[in-house]
């Protein structure tokens, strides 16, 4: 294969995932600039190693790239939170449970979930990205994070209960702001 | 099943990854199940509000483009090196030729002045021979007598035609030395012109410049004929000259 149809072929089957990379990345290091650049360097990367890629899901290859390139990014700047450690046990209590109250009640707009999900911790937040904005299943999931599929539901599971519980915050403080406005 | 159970499979249920007995167990627990339905909706709700595409980044709208561009560099230093690999090959070869047809033109230009040397020689010995009044060693209009006169003195025999008929009269021979070996040299008259034929053996024919050409006013005359080399030189018209080379011919 000669470099040019190399690069046509590898461009036709890695770049229809370029929104799910890019967003991915930008969800992992926080802003706009570092995660183009993670992009490319992720796609470069992709390029390189095309030669051992034999069909599959491309998807989920190319986001494994760009999230070991994320996480590369963030040792390197030391962005990785290590401090808390990370309870993967599906049969842990489920202690905050989901109050529907809360949410059901409140208008959700998009910054207030943005601003929520990105104080989520980074293991959490790559499983609840992947799941809910790109739609992966937890097998593809497990793929791409290198964990048991249990795990991802447990990370799951545990992501949106604290993400929960951060907006339910938000939406308090909203609502105690509009109180004290009408006061 | 138990709300406990429930609130941990709940996430599966949602996702749909929970086989169909345990959907259906929590699908009835939730019928029956006030706070468990809650949860469920709360998770929906919360699903919804994330997967809202306001909420996902999308790329800047040039940004294909840059990756694209950056792809096509990643795999030009190949090109590159293909391209430096072709011109290397294309200047080897360019020297290749310059160097051939340098070394042919040489080659042809050192064989016409090996030419030049050798009519340069016959046109000198024709000078001397008529200078030194040392024409002929053999005085004789007798091809009878010439022709055995060099037996002993060349490593060949060199054929002598009397061509007085046609007013060229035989009028002797000599020994000669052209081109570092002996030549014979017959020496014919035509009035008071002196012809010297030079002959000597060779297969190589003579060169196009050889055929005909005049030096210091001297018409040359060269051609092979079964083995030997001749070459006409005298004073004579050109004209004149030609028809003794063809009658010897």
């Amino acid at each position: 294969m000669s470099d040019q149809s190399k690069v046509i072929r590898f461009e036709e089957i890695a770049l229809p995932h370029l929104r799910a990379a890019y967003n991915l990345a930008r969800w992992l290091v926080h802003n706009e600039h570092d995660a183009e650049d993670i992009v490319q360097e992720s796609y470069l990367r992709a390029l390189k190693h095309f030669s051992g890629y034999y069909g599959g899901d491309a998807r989920a290859w190319l986001l494994t790239i760009v999230r070991n390139t994320c996480y590369t990014w963030l040792q390197k700047n030391r962005l990785l939170r290590q401090a808390e450690p990370i309870e993967d046990k599906l049969d842990e209590l489920g202690t905050d449970f989901l109050d529907p109250e809360v949410l059901l009640l409140q208008h959700l707009d998009s910054q207030t979930v943005r601003n929520a999900l990105q104080e989520l911790p980074v293991e959490f937040r790559e499983v609840v990205v992947l799941r809910e904005m790109e739609a992966l299943s937890y097998k593809e999931i497990a793929n791409v994070v290198d964990i048991p599929i249990g795990t991802v539901m447990s990370r799951l599971k545990r992501g949106r209960e604290r993400l929960h519980k951060l907006l339910a915050s938000y939406m308090g403080k909203e609502a105690s702001v509009e109180l004290s406005e009408n006061a | 099943m138990s709300c406990l159970k429930t609130r941990d499979l709940l996430h599966g249920y949602v996702d749909g990854e929970l086989d169909l007995v345990k959907s259906l167990e929590i699908e009835e627990h939730l019928k029956e199940c006030h706070d468990c339905a809650g949860g469920y909706q709360a998770i929906r709700t919360m699903r919804s509000a994330v997967g809202d595409t306001a909420v996902r980044f999308e790329p800047p709208p040039n940004f294909e483009g840059r990756l694209r561009s950056a792809l096509r560099r990643e795999s030009e230093p190949n090109a590159r090196a293909l391209i430096i690999r072709w011109r290397w090959i294309v200047a080897a070869v360019s020297l290749i030729v310059a160097l051939t047809v340098t070394w042919a033109v040489a080659a042809l230009l050192t064989r016409q002045s090996a030419h030049d040397v050798l009519a340069q020689e016959i046109v000198s010995s024709h000078v001397r021979s008529l200078m030194a009044n040392h024409l002929t060693d053999v005085v004789s209009s007798d091809r009878h007598t010439v022709k055995p006169w060099f037996d002993g003195k060349l490593d060949f025999s060199p054929p002598v035609k009397d061509l007085s008929q046609q007013g060229f009269s035989l009028s002797g021979g000599r020994l000669d030395y052209i081109g570092n070996r002996p030549v014979a040299a017959l020496v014919y008259q035509r009035g008071q012109h002196a012809i010297n034929l030079f002959v000597w053996p060779s297969s190589a024919a003579p060169a196009e410049s050889e055929k005909a050409s005049v030096r210091q006013g001297y018409n040359l005359i060269g051609w092979t004929n079964a083995g030997m080399t001749y070459c006409a030189v005298s004073d004579l018209n050109l004209a004149e000259l030609q028809q003794f080379a063809q009658l010897l011919q």
